[in-house]
């Protein structure tokens, strides 16, 4: 764990990447609470460009875009969290499982999630969207959550499949360990980078998916996002009123995050695979 | 190879049930009753009149027979290519509404997905390996697969189309135009197409490079490499190795990235009013016409399956070991 720590430190992708996801994560949470207003009110002139008052400018309407960035970069993390979060709970409980029983649960799970690996995501969430509205982003986590699982379930199993014949865990389960036991004990440490890893991986996705529902309009209606900022500005024809703050930031800010993102991926994997390291 | 195209055929078949009956599930099953949302938007003030509409809206929905025989009339009537009328374009059947625009959104997804797969492929091999290359195509390729579909489309939009005004930013052609097979059309057609392919090509080139670059360096690490330069092979020919043995995981990145490629295309779409299924699904959230978003629903669906089935039979040419029977099957 302290040679990670120290090669983590020494590694210069983990390092930029996280100070990035740091930097604004930090604006996200610190940044709304220097104002009395809501991302959604009417603060000042309409459609004026960044200024010294107002650091992004302002939208059509008069609305601070600097306020609504920030906003928007709470639910964006809140939604990469939670997402990625349930994604990895759901994809690894099942490739435990069905890596760990074998046998006809294994073929269940396998087809369950072949199923939903070929179903294309975001057609699905946006039926259920549609026909649900969703109000929050933690429902709307939920929802992109339940179905970004399965490529994590099929590595998970195919890792643990090879890992379940090795000596250390035949010989956990003669000392008569239950199964529950023998899995977090025994066999998910042995892959608790891999796992940390593919947690990233869908943190990122999990963003993007949001994003691209909010832009259709389909997004959390009582709180403001990036995907939504840039619907808005679409959809108040930004573009042909030459209005760039208005597009540019959300995209921006999302970018950055999830290409932060992937580039700590990278560093990472590095840092945990010692063949992989820059001498 | 009967088995393992036996297995796909299966998957895919339960794959497309299961999609069916989710589309037919969830209106049914979900809080909130459309037939009423239906009924406030037509804001009837005669609550004796509400009664005979409500009657009609569920003979038309077909919600006046038990569940079970419900769910049996919706496959017949699928099966019968039947979705349903459109509420936005009433009285227009749902399934021509969707024929008419399959082709804007295949013309733009059949070009940026193989002309992004074997670019992304090829610029991914040169790179590995290659400090200076690889030094320019990692970063790129990072910011662009971070990148958000619709975000890219609104900046080559906002920067080609209005800024400059080389390119037309919304439509599939113009307003002044018929679709007709003449020059003049299809000129016109191909400036409208240019923008949203070039975002779609760009984003999904970024994922392709990397993942390309990072399996040749894996490929020209293992053991079959470097015995080939123990015994003094030309590096070209080793690195053509590598390159045939990337493919085929890259092949498999490509039936997996379907179905966010389809997703990708369908916000270029909204971005640029570009008249495919996304925009259908923009006007149909909007007009609350739920036939037809299920509709394009079902249609994105038996795409990705067929496009996963196709991949599957390249699979097997360039594999020989699913041929065979061997391993290589599963992946």
């Amino acid at each position: 764990m302290r040679t990670e720590l120290y090669f983590a430190f020494r590694n210069r992708k983990v390092v930029g990447g996280f100070a990035v996801i740091l930097a604004f994560l930090l604006l996200g949470l610190i940044a709304p609470l220097f104002t009395d207003h809501g991302p959604n009110d009417y603060v000042g002139p309409p459609a004026a460009p960044p200024s010294g008052e107002y650091w992004f400018g302002t939208t059509t309407f008069g609305q601070d875009i600097f306020l609504q960035f920030a906003n928007g970069l709470r639910s964006t993390f809140l939604v990469g969290l939670l997402g990625g979060g349930i994604a990895a709970i759901v994809g690894m409980t099942i490739g435990f499982v069905a890596g760990y029983r074998g046998g006809i649960v294994d073929e269940a799970l396998n087809m369950l999630t072949n199923i939903v690996l070929v179903l294309p995501a975001l057609a699905v969430l946006i039926i259920l969207h549609t026909y649900i509205g969703i109000k929050s982003v933690p429902a709307q986590a939920l929802f992109i959550g339940l179905f970004s699982w399965p490529w994590v379930a099929r590595a998970v199993r195919a890792q643990t499949l090879s890992l379940r014949s090795r000596e250390f865990v035949d010989l956990a389960r003669l000392s008569g360990l239950r199964p529950l036991t023998i899995i977090r004990r025994e066999i998910a440490p042995n892959m608790s980078s891999y796992l940390l890893l593919t947690f990233i991986l869908l943190f990122g996705g999990s963003v993007l998916f949001a994003a691209t529902l909010d832009f259709i309009g389909l997004g959390p209606t009582e709180s403001i996002s990036l995907g939504l900022m840039m619907n808005n500005a679409v959809q108040w024809s930004a573009l042909h009123l030459g209005l760039w703050w208005w597009f540019v930031p959300p995209g921006l800010g999302i970018t950055a995050i999830v290409g932060a993102l992937y580039v700590m991926n990278v560093g990472l994997d590095e840092v945990f695979n010692p063949k992989l390291r820059e001498m | 190879m009967h088995r393992y195209f036996g297995r796909k055929s299966l998957i895919y078949l339960l794959t497309f049930i299961v999609a069916v009956t989710l589309n037919w599930l969830i209106p049914r099953f979900m809080p909130g009753d459309p037939v009423l949302r239906m009924l406030t938007r037509s804001s009837v003030s005669n609550p004796e009149s509400l009664a005979p509409m409500r009657e009609y809206y569920e003979n038309v929905f077909g919600l006046d027979v038990p569940l079970w025989q419900q769910y049996l009339n919706y496959w017949s009537e699928l099966l019968q290519g039947n979705m349903g009328i459109s509420v936005w374009l009433f009285p227009a059947p749902v399934t021509g509404v969707i024929l008419k625009a399959v082709p804007y959104t295949l013309a733009l997804l059949i070009p940026s997905i193989l002309l992004s797969w074997v670019a992304g492929n090829k610029v991914g091999a040169l790179a590995a390996r290659r400090k200076w290359l690889d030094n320019t195509v990692l970063p790129l390729g990072y910011v662009l697969t971070a990148t958000p579909y619709m975000w890219l489309g609104i900046l080559l939009a906002w920067s080609l189309g209005i800024v400059m005004g080389i390119f037309p930013i919304a439509g599939g052609y113009s307003f002044a135009l018929r679709p007709s097979f003449t020059v003049g059309f299809i000129a016109n057609a191909f400036t409208h197409w240019f923008l949203p392919f070039l975002s779609l090509f760009l984003v999904a080139f970024g994922g392709w490079a990397i993942g390309m670059r990072n399996l040749i360096i894996y490929e020209l690490e293992a053991d079959y490499a470097n015995y080939l330069e123990a015994l003094g092979t030309p590096r070209k020919l080793i690195r053509r190795y590598a390159f045939r043995n990337a493919m085929l995981p890259q092949l498999t990145g490509l039936a997996l990235q379907l179905g966010v490629l389809v997703a990708g295309a369908l916000v270029t779409e909204i971005v640029f009013a570009y008249p495919g299924l996304g925009y259908l699904i923009l006007q149909a959230i909007q007009n609350q016409d739920f036939f037809l978003l299920q509709g394009v629903f079902l249609f994105i669906v038996i795409g990705v399956l067929l496009a996963n089935f196709i991949i599957d039979i390249i699979y097997v040419l360039v594999d020989p070991r699913t041929r065979t029977g061997l391993q290589g099957g599963t992946a």
